[in-house]
Parts: structure tokens; C-alpha cells; sequence
């Protein structure tokens, strides 16, 4: 297994302190797209907290790791996984969404130390992740890109031409995540516009497919340790999460795209993430 | 009454001759040799855009994506987000619509250095038609936030534009046509500088403002009135649509007081609109006209045929001079009470 019992449960504790802090900020918002935030933030919590070679004191280090979040709007989980790793003080998400606030619905590279790339109008992020992979290997820096998108999200034609110039290129210091919580704005992601066989999909266009639960940290681990040994071809993994995972009476409901929430119904909130944890030993 | 400039020439014989977009290709490898961060992208258009000249000499720090403009701007974001200086070639009409939004989310909204070369501009691919036709792009690029627009107005000045681009910060889009224009300028060393016009002919009873190939139109124009009808005919090559020259604009405002604005390009939004907006602010009086294409799309054909067509040569330019030299454009001479 890629992760000891430490490091696992290490995570793991992050994840669950962080799933708590979304539904705050969430309630203090006014609202944020808090589904997806929740599907995803197990890949960015292991990424993260385990492998992204990055320094916060040095937010624009040349050589440091790169990580897209193309699915812009999960910025309700990014912005406090960028705190947490030390970015930023925490209490600047008081503000999530206000007036003049570095952190809106959707990242700002220029206003939040550590963010990568501006992202939220979809369908852009791996073209500009796959400009990253191409700026390491022309300038030989060793530094990994890694990639985040929503899976509704691929509908958008953009992602399949940088898919095809990704393995054109044989960038395997290119790593992508499909956040499969099958469900987008009007419903769920098959029904609205189909992406399956998504798997085949990939493979056609000349990529390594990895299908893993992406709410599972060790698998999460597991399948970057393997991606970064790629020699032949890019890899995407297909992680199958859970829209509004943790919060039962959010788990795979298209309404909870986006949402806000009143202390009454963050309260609820909160007890069902302390019991999906308290299964896990945390 | 008009001069009698017949076009078909530019494309028959001009072809061998060094044209707008080799040079700009040229210019690039002596920049490449002294900057390792530049290089060069394009989608399947190396060729015809003429930054196949810098793949050549380059082959490791160039990459093409195939026919995928999007991709190719979003890359470009990635790329300048190392520390790369990315050049990015492809047609006018592809850069500021199919990529419209990478051009402005991916690169403006993040201030990145960035430089847009983007050929066939205007009707310059005259017989391919409106899809391949670009008379909306300096509107749309000008609209970007952080965005430098630049018109050279032949080959010589795109080489200038390129060079002065490299030390510019930011995103820069540098609109040249297909290629086959000829020049106005002879030599470099006439003083191009980002953001300052270059007065090409003095002159005191009107004012042409050109950018792009009109320069050289709207100068044989001034040459022909002035032998012709002693017609003192100011013309300034406004090379940089943003940030605009508004000291210049001004200056003719005052001095010569009926302003022309000549480019290829529809008369919304481009330079005819962006003077328009200094002259308003200014409160000043002033004779106006804006010339270039009508708020149509436009016709297939040879592009000097379009140019003549449209009344974009020097013979319709010569017309609207006259046109605009029997307005009275104000009652009195008096500026005090003007604004």
C-alpha cells in the first residue's frame, strides 16, 4: 500500500477537519457549489498532504509541483486545503464570496497564494495544465502537473484536444483526475450528455486509465504512485466519488450542486461527517 | 477626380518578395537566439503563418497542437505560467473568436506573458471568404483587459512590433494580414515605439488616422490631394489600437480639426470607434468619419478587389476626403463655450 497506517490516518483527519470547515464557510457564504467541493476534496487532501512536491513559503517556487483545478467551482474545498497546507491564514475564508474577497466561487490566481491557474469556465484547465507539462519537459525541470476535472465537465470539446496533444506529446509528468461524482447542474451527468464507455474514451485517445474510488485515500495514493511511473503514456484516473460525500442528505443529489445552508441544516451537516468518520476509526 | 490605383499587382508580383509574415518569422529566430524562454506554437498553420521559420530553426521549442485553437491559447497560459515566453501564430479570425475565451480568461485575466501573432487579418484571404475573413478581432481584443493591440502596418513594422514586443509585459496581439501586402516602410529605424503613433505626412487641413495596410493608402491619398487639389493632408499610422496615442488625436483635434480614421476592419469597435471615444471625452468639436467596412460579411474575391469594393484604397479614401473637406463642422471658431 502507498500509505502507512500514519500517514493514512493522517489524512484521513484532514479530510474529515476539512469536510467540517466546508460546511462552515459554506453557511458563512451564503452558499457554494458544496457538492462537488465534497466529491473531490479526499483527490486534493492526498495530493496535497502526501505528494505535491510544494513549499508555501515559496508559493511560486519554478520547480515546484503544479496542481489544475479545472472544476473551478470546487474552490469551496480548494481554498481550505490551500489554508490548511499553509498558504494563508485561515481566516481570510471568513469572507468566502464577499465584497473584495481573494476567494470567490471560482479561483483566482492572482489573488490566492498557491493556486495555479485561474480556473472555473470549464473545459480549460488541461489545456493549460498540458501548457505546464510542456513547459517542464522544454525547460528539462523535473516538477510533476497534475489535473483536476469534473466529468460533466468533459463535455466540453477543449479537454479532448489537449487529451490528444497530452499523448501526442507523451507527457507522463502529466497527471489527470476525472472527479466522477456523476452528476452535474441539470442533473445526472449520463442522463444530460452520456460519457461512457469514458474509460474506452480515454484509452482511444492514447491514455493509461486508472478506475478507482476517488473518496478512498489509500486508493487515491495508490493510483498516483502508479501514474508517476509512467514512461509511454499519460495517465488519467477515473475516480468515482460521491457528489456531497460525507453529508448524507447530500450524497449524489444534483440540488446540492450548489447550495447553502442555515445552522440548523450544517448542524446535521456536521454529525453526519463526524459518523462517516467515526466508521473509519477517526 | 481620383487617383487610379489598381491592386491585382499586390498578390501576383509581391509574392516573391519578403512579405509581412516571413519576416515576422525571421525576426523571431534572432529573437530566439538571444531568449532560450521564447517559443513558438501554432495549430497546423506553421506554414502560413510563417512561424514554421522558427520551428525550423528551433524544432525543440516549437510545438503544434493540430487544428485546435483553443487547446493551443490554454497551452500557451501553461506554458508562460513556467517562465516560457510563448508565441502563438494562427489566423485573426480563429484568435479572437474560436479562442476568444482562453485568449481572454487563460491569458489576460492572468496577465500573462503571452504574445499573439495573428495573420490574415481583415480580407487579406480575400477569395476563402467570411469564415477565414477577421473584421471583428481588434474590437475583441481590444475589449480584453491587459491586452496590447498592435496593427504594423507592413512587414517592416510587424519585425518592430515583434522586437518591441518581446520587452513589453503582458499579453500582446499583433494583427498582420496574409502576407502579401506591400510595404510602406523602407527601413526599421523610423522610431516604433508601443503606444506612440508615427506621423506620416504633416499636414493642416485634415487628418487621416491609418492603421494596418491603409498607411500606405491613406499616404498616396495625402500625396495625390495635396499635387492634385493643395490639400494639406495630416496622416498618422496608428499602429497601436491600445493603448492609444490619445496625445496625437488630440493634437489633430486642435490642429487640423476634421479627423478621418481609416482600417480594415468594421466600423465598430476598432480604431475608428476607440478615436471616436477620445475625441467625445475631449468636449472638443471636431469633423469626424470613420471608414472601413460597413456593419456587413464580407464578399469573397481577390482582397485589393474587396479594398476597392469597399472603398478601403486610396481612391475611396480620396472621396471621403473630399466629402468630409465641404463640411462645415462647426458654426464658429470659438472653443470656449465647447465643453
Amino acid at each position: 500500500m502507498a500509505l502507512t497506517i500514519e500517514e493514512y490516518n493522517h489524512l484521513l483527519q484532514t479530510a474529515k477537519k476539512l469536510r467540517h470547515e466546508i460546511v462552515e464557510i459554506t453557511m458563512k457564504a451564503g452558499g457554494a457549489h458544496i457538492g462537488g467541493g465534497l466529491s473531490v476534496l479526499d483527490i486534493l487532501v492526498t495530493l496535497y498532504f502526501k505528494y505535491l512536491n510544494i513549499d508555501p513559503e515559496k508559493p511560486d517556487a519554478p520547480d515546484r509541483d503544479r496542481l489544475v483545478l479545472s472544476k473551478g467551482h470546487a474552490a469551496i474545498a480548494y481554498a481550505p486545503v490551500l489554508a490548511e497546507r499553509g498558504f494563508f491564514d485561515k481566516k481570510l475564508l471568513d469572507d468566502f464570496n464577499k465584497f473584495k474577497s481573494p476567494f470567490g466561487m471560482h479561483p483566482d490566481a492572482n489573488k490566492i497564494p498557491g493556486c495555479d491557474a485561474s480556473t472555473g469556465s470549464l473545459g480549460h484547465g488541461l489545456p493549460i495544465a498540458t501548457g505546464m507539462a510542456l513547459g517542464a519537459r522544454l525547460q528539462e525541470k523535473k516538477f510533476r502537473t497534475y489535473c483536476i476535472v469534473g466529468d460533466g465537465e468533459l463535455n466540453e470539446g477543449s479537454n479532448w484536444e489537449a487529451a490528444m496533444t497530452g499523448a501526442h506529446y507523451k507527457l507522463t509528468n502529466l497527471t489527470v483526475f476525472v472527479d466522477r461524482n456523476m452528476q452535474m447542474i441539470d442533473g445526472p451527468v449520463e442522463e444530460i450528455m452520456g460519457l461512457e464507455p469514458l474509460s474506452d474514451k480515454w484509452k482511444a485517445f492514447g491514455w493509461d486509465v486508472l478506475e478507482i474510488n476517488g473518496n478512498d485515500i489509500q486508493q487515491v495514493a495508490n493510483a498516483i504512485e502508479k501514474a508517476q511511473q509512467a514512461t509511454e503514456k499519460p495517465v488519467v484516473i477515473i475516480a468515482k466519488t460521491v457528489k456531497g460525500y460525507g453529508v448524507d442528505f447530500m450524497e449524489d443529489k444534483t440540488q446540492w450542486h450548489y447550495g447553502s445552508l442555515d445552522s440548523e441544516l450544517a448542524e446535521k451537516a456536521h454529525h453526519s461527517i463526524d459518523a462517516v468518520y467515526e466508521k473509519l476509526g477517526i | 477626380m481620383s487617383k487610379e490605383i489598381t491592386g491585382t499587382t499586390w498578390t501576383v508580383y509581391d509574392a516573391n518578395t519578403l512579405t509581412q509574415n516571413e519576416i515576422y518569422g525571421r525576426v523571431l529566430c534572432e529573437l530566439g537566439e538571444k531568449h532560450p524562454e521564447i517559443v513558438g506554437l501554432s495549430a497546423d498553420l506553421a506554414k502560413s503563418t510563417k512561424i514554421g521559420i522558427f520551428q525550423e530553426k528551433f524544432p525543440d521549442r516549437f510545438i503544434n497542437v493540430g487544428i485546435a485553437e483553443q487547446n493551443m491559447f490554454g497551452i500557451a497560459a501553461g506554458m508562460a505560467r513556467t517562465g516560457l515566453l510563448p508565441f502563438v501564430s494562427t489566423m485573426a479570425a480563429f484568435t479572437s473568436m474560436r479562442a476568444a475565451e482562453q485568449v481572454r480568461t487563460d491569458i489576460c485575466y492572468q496577465n500573462l506573458n503571452v504574445k499573439i501573432i495573428a495573420t490574415h487579418g481583415g480580407v487579406s484571404f480575400g477569395s476563402a471568404g467570411t469564415t477565414h475573413h477577421a473584421t471583428e478581432d481588434i474590437a475583441i481584443m481590444r475589449s480584453f483587459a491587459n491586452m496590447t493591440v498592435i496593427v504594423p502596418a507592413d512587414g517592416i513594422e510587424t519585425a518592430n512590433a515583434v522586437r518591441a514586443a518581446v520587452d513589453w509585459p503582458g499579453p500582446v496581439y499583433i494583427r498582420t494580414g496574409r502576407g502579401f501586402e506591400p510595404n510602406y516602410y523602407q527601413k526599421e529605424d523610423y522610431g516604433f515605439e508601443i503606444g506612440k503613433s508615427v506621423l506620416v505626412r504633416e499636414g493642416t487641413d485634415i487628418t487621416i488616422i491609418a492603421t494596418g495596410i491603409t498607411v500606405l493608402q491613406a499616404a498616396e491619398a495625402a500625396d495625390f490631394l495635396k499635387k492634385n487639389h493643395g490639400l494639406s493632408v495630416r496622416v498618422i499610422n496608428m499602429h497601436t489600437i491600445k493603448p492609444l496615442d490619445e496625445e496625437a488625436v488630440m493634437k489633430a483635434v486642435t490642429e487640423t480639426r476634421r479627423i478621418i480614421t481609416f482600417e480594415e476592419h468594421n466600423v465598430i469597435g476598432g480604431l475608428g470607434t476607440a478615436v471616436a471615444d477620445v475625441i467625445a471625452q475631449s468636449g472638443k468639436g471636431c469633423a469626424f468619419t470613420k471608414v472601413g467596412f460597413p456593419d456587413v460579411y464580407s464578399e469573397v474575391g481577390y482582397p485589393e478587389d474587396l479594398y476597392a469594393y469597399y472603398k478601403l484604397d486610396a481612391n475611396g479614401i480620396i472621396e471621403k476626403v473630399q466629402e468630409v473637406m465641404q463640411k462645415d463642422f462647426e458654426e464658429d471658431e470659438n472653443w470656449e463655450d465647447e465643453f
